[in-house]
């Protein structure tokens, strides 16, 4: 066993854990924070996208010992209370989910193309740089939507993203 | 006037936990106690099993339990089932192999189940599985399906010579042949519509249990429809009575077909949960996904098409071979019988068709149902056939398709369908207008300049959905009845919860249903809650597919409330002392005609549960309805895509420019939600027709059973969307509906193919139209032109 320490969602947890335990598996099963899903397991549909220390990773390839000291976000903790992020509000304004299933995945990679590219995204950039996050529901027109008014909705707010 | 009711594009209720990552998949379920579930799978594609040997496994660490066929017939657990018997046109029954949950002497596709490790955890119980040995003695493997009938390849069945399910076909074969000896110019084509695989993006799962206390199990899975679920279970498979069984399917990330079926994991750990005496949980991997999930489509095809001196089409005749895997699935015999020959008229006025189906055992997969299941087939054979036809004769391709539209409704086809309601020429002429096809050659030559090919198809689409009635679905072999249920629960305060046997997975109807309450009862939708997913809370349901849950689930609901409605009026005669047919209902209030007397829903809800004012000889207390809504008709929604595409043809790449959808679902209920069904289906469409190919090798391996070998469509392989609807209503059902989920896969394959054979000068081009294979027609065609 092994100790981990992390600040996930701003708490900070200090763990035992087998070192082969991935990131997913330690958000999932032992801090029980189930909104990172697995849809792959080979790092390629991108449900289990979350920020380690404000970039996009992708959870279930990335060994939990590997983030000792990290500063994590997962989907659930971009809310305030009540008060849905901005990019989670546009996803819901836009109709940009269905099962809901790649959502987190789909709203942590946005916001990591936000944190690389800034808040001005036109449709182009933000179909390429989705190039890793798979969604069999919508097609994506209004993924793509979503991002980009999400994305415009943080202009001067890029600060809840890094964090 | 309520703003939530029908035709508002609502904001969906389901998102808050979807977006804030509370959604509850089975995967997110832990039950206390949990063990793991890992399968031994086989290696081969067909092979004998001479022994398994468990016993190193079973003493490994951490082992709870490892079990195999053997097993399973010792406790009598039956088989899996197929529930469509189809008769071929001997009027002999199909020839259905045994489908065990786990194999029983023998191994038929490469992934087919052999044994299951439980164990403490998920580590523990992978680890063991690879300590079972099996003795496995090799058979050739049927592969290829074209030769999979042919005298001297491998039985993978004792039951079934010749590899051969049923030979079955629809239609009248004399008169086609008439039809075609007169025929002024005859079409015929070779067609591959290509093997898929479903990747929902939630893999599947379950999680079973026993409560020896109360003798009774409870399985959570990831389905389409639980109550069909635990009706196999219990009255097929036999693992518990159903009043003894709770089958659980919560939030479901997409299914598309793969979530319908009883498939053998989830089964086996049911059983295993009161084997070891620990809830059991299992959750794919995406390869398992891959290899065991029942795939898609997998036709050859000839198919031809005869019309007269006027281009008028006067006779339709194919021949299909369906590709059924190693085993029958639930539903994988009506598939491509009852599901795909009964479109083959289109949206087209057909005197004459013929149809022969076979259905094929493979050492592949099971086939079953996706997203469309026989309609995307059927419609790519027509619109392949009409779009070369058009060329052929040197006819526009929109010319000809108006030119056979049927025009008078009701229409019946003589493959079975009765169109009920339709306007097939306002479709196109929108589409058209959308699509700016006046300037077609002029965006051609702007393409040219450039070096590229541009290209333009259409894809004019018919479906079946709501598929019905029982009693007709019956006749033609289907195991069950097709209706819906619905239970409207009025509470004392007035707020309603509406339990449907409809299930969503992405579908939206905790607020499309919601919707039709607010509009019904003239609440908002804030007041009103869909349940859903749990035997233990909806008493009896069919699930979600095949379009159905607007048109049968809905239509149910609608039913309750007129129940819901009509003893509400009772209760408020009674409260407000006026005669029960002086009382009427609007937005929410009952008010007595002739009088200044009025009561509100709430308050109307109320009196019925306080039963304070109505006499209980006359007028029971309490103000819950239910309703089993069992349609006249299926529904048959209609549409025109056209795809634009620019073809490069130095690399074989093709960029979808713009794409132009126009639907006719009759009564949109959440034009939003319609929408976005429509982009999913597009897109899901765009993946058979570009990108999507399920690839086995001589010996029946996948060789695309990762992400990195069978690709999905992103979101740069497609275009944003155009798309708009005309609107007919449906005559079949209360709501006017007719269903959107599968409309866009059904369209989207042959618009594209039509477009990029426009772009390369007609030279035919296989699915999936992958760059490689572009590149090629793009020469062959090359050569052509050189040769003129």
């Amino acid at each position: 066993m092994t100790t981990v320490t992390m600040t996930v969602n701003g708490r900070t947890h200090r763990a035992d854990i087998e070192p082969r335990t991935l990131l997913v598996h330690f958000l999932r099963e032992h801090l029980r924070l189930t909104g990172t899903h697995v849809g792959c397991d080979t790092s390629q549909c991108g449900a289990c996208v979350v920020l380690v220390n404000g970039r996009g990773v992708k959870s279930c390839t990335r060994l939990a010992v590997a983030c000792d000291g990290a500063d994590i976000t997962t989907v659930e903790g971009l809310a305030t209370g009540d008060e849905l992020h901005p990019m989670q509000a546009a996803f819901r304004e836009h109709h940009a989910l269905q099962c809901g299933f790649c959502t987190p995945g789909m709203i942590m990679a946005a916001l990591d193309m936000i944190a690389r590219k800034g808040t001005r995204l036109d449709e182009n950039t933000i179909r390429k740089e989705l190039e890793g996050n798979i969604c069999r529901c919508t097609g994506y027109h209004n993924i793509v939507k979503a991002i980009q008014a999400g994305a415009a909705a943080m202009t001067g707010g890029v600060r809840q993203a890094a964090e | 006037m309520t703003t939530t009711g029908i035709g508002a594009s609502v904001r969906r209720v389901e998102d808050r936990r979807f977006v804030t990552g509370k959604g509850q998949y089975v995967d997110d379920i832990s039950r206390p106690g949990q063990s793991y579930a890992v399968f031994v799978r086989s290696p081969y594609a067909h092979a004998n099993i001479k022994s398994i040997n468990t016993a190193v496994a079973s003493s490994a660490p951490g082992v709870l339990g490892v079990f195999t066929g053997a097993d399973l017939a010792n406790d009598r657990i039956g088989n899996l089932i197929c529930g469509w018997a189809v008769q071929s046109k001997d009027g002999s029954p199909m020839k259905a192999g045994a489908h065990p949950a786990l194999a029983q002497g023998k191994v038929r596709y490469v992934g087919d189940h052999v044994a299951v490790v439980i164990g403490e955890t998920l580590a523990a119980a992978r680890d063991a599985a690879e300590l079972v040995a099996v003795d496995y003695e090799q058979i050739p493997a049927v592969v290829d399906l074209a030769r999979a009938q042919e005298s001297g390849q491998p039985q993978i069945h004792a039951e079934a010579p010749r590899n051969t399910v049923y030979e079955w076909h629809l239609g009248d074969k004399d008169a086609v042949d008439k039809a075609f000896a007169g025929a002024k110019h005859v079409t015929r084509l070779e067609i591959v519509n290509n093997r898929l695989i479903p990747n929902a993006i939630e893999p599947r799962a379950a999680i079973g249990e026993y409560d020896s206390g109360t003798q009774s199990y409870t399985l959570y899975t990831t389905s389409q429809n639980p109550h069909v679920a635990r009706l196999v279970l219990s009255a097929f498979v036999g693992i518990a009575p159903e009043h003894k069984l709770r089958v659980v399917a919560p939030d479901v990330g997409g299914g598309f077909g793969s979530k319908i079926f009883i498939y053998a994991e989830e089964t086996v750990c049911l059983w295993a949960a009161r084997k070891v005496g620990r809830p059991v949980k299992w959750t794919a991997d995406r390869t398992e996904s891959f290899l065991a999930d029942a795939h898609g489509r997998d036709h050859l095809t000839t198919a031809e098409l005869a019309v007269d001196g006027n281009g008028k089409i006067v006779a339709m005749r194919v021949k299909t071979k369906a590709n059924l895997g190693g085993y029958l699935s639930t539903f994988a015999s009506s598939v491509p019988t009852y599901l795909y020959a009964p479109l083959l008229s289109g949206q087209y006025d057909i005197p004459a068709i013929y149809c022969e189906v076979d259905g094929v055992y493979t050492n592949t997969a099971p086939v079953d149902a996706l997203r469309g299941a026989g309609r995307p087939e059927a419609t790519f054979v027509v619109e392949r056939l009409v779009e070369v036809t058009a060329r052929q004769i040197g006819m526009d391709p929109a010319e000809f398709r108006r030119r056979n539209f049927i025009q008078k409704f009701p229409h019946q086809t003589p493959v079975i369908m009765m169109y009920d309601a339709g306007d097939y020429g306002t479709c196109l002429n929108k589409a058209l207008e959308l699509a700016d096809y006046a300037n077609l050659g002029k965006r051609k030559a702007e393409s040219a300049q450039k070096g590229l090919l541009r290209g333009l198809g259409f894809s004019a689409y018919i479906e079946a959905c709501g598929i019905a009635p029982s009693r007709a679905v019956g006749a033609l072999g289907a195991g069950v009845g097709l209706w819906e249920s619905a239970e409207v629960r009025v509470n004392p305060v007035g707020t309603v919860e509406v339990l449907t046997g409809s299930h969503a997975h992405g579908q939206g109807h905790e607020t499309t249903f919601a919707q039709v309450v607010s509009q019904r009862l003239g609440i908002p939708i804030e007041q009103v809650s869909i349940v859903h997913g749990d035997t233990d809370k909806v008493q009896m349901g069919m699930g979600t597919y095949g379009s159905r849950s607007g048109a049968v689930g809905a239509s149910a609901i609608f039913r309750a409330l007129d129940k819901v409605i009509a003893k509400a009026k009772r209760v408020a005669a009674a409260c407000m002392e006026v005669a029960e047919d002086s009382v009427d209902f609007n937005d929410g209030v009952f008010t007595a005609r002739g009088t200044n007397k009025s009561m509100g829903f709430g308050e109307v809800a109320l009196q019925a549960y306080v039963a304070h004012k109505f006499d209980p000889d006359q007028i029971e207390p309490g103000l819950k309805e239910s309703a089993f809504y069992d349609p006249k008709n299926f529904t048959f929604p209609s549409g025109v895509h056209i795809a634009e595409v620019e073809v490069d043809p130095e690399t074989g790449a093709t960029r979808i420019d713009r794409w132009t959808a126009v639907d006719d679902f009759g009564t949109l209920i959440n034009p939003m939600i319609v929408e976005g069904q429509v982009h999913g289906g597009i897109a899901h469409g765009v993946g058979q027709a570009l990108l999507e190919g399920a690839v086995y090798d001589g010996n029946g391996q996948l060789l695309t059973a990762s992400y990195m070998d069978y690709a999905m469509p992103r979101a740069d392989n497609l275009p944003s969307f155009t798309v708009a609807m005309t609107n007919t209503p449906c005559p079949s059902n209360p709501l006017g509906v007719k269903g959107c989920g599968e409309a866009g896969a059904i369209a989207a394959p042959a618009a594209l193919i039509n477009a990029i054979t426009d772009a390369l000068g007609h030279e035919d081009v296989a699915m999936p139209a992958t760059p490689m294979t572009v590149w090629r027609a793009a020469q062959r065609a090359r050569v052509k032109q050189a040769a003129e």
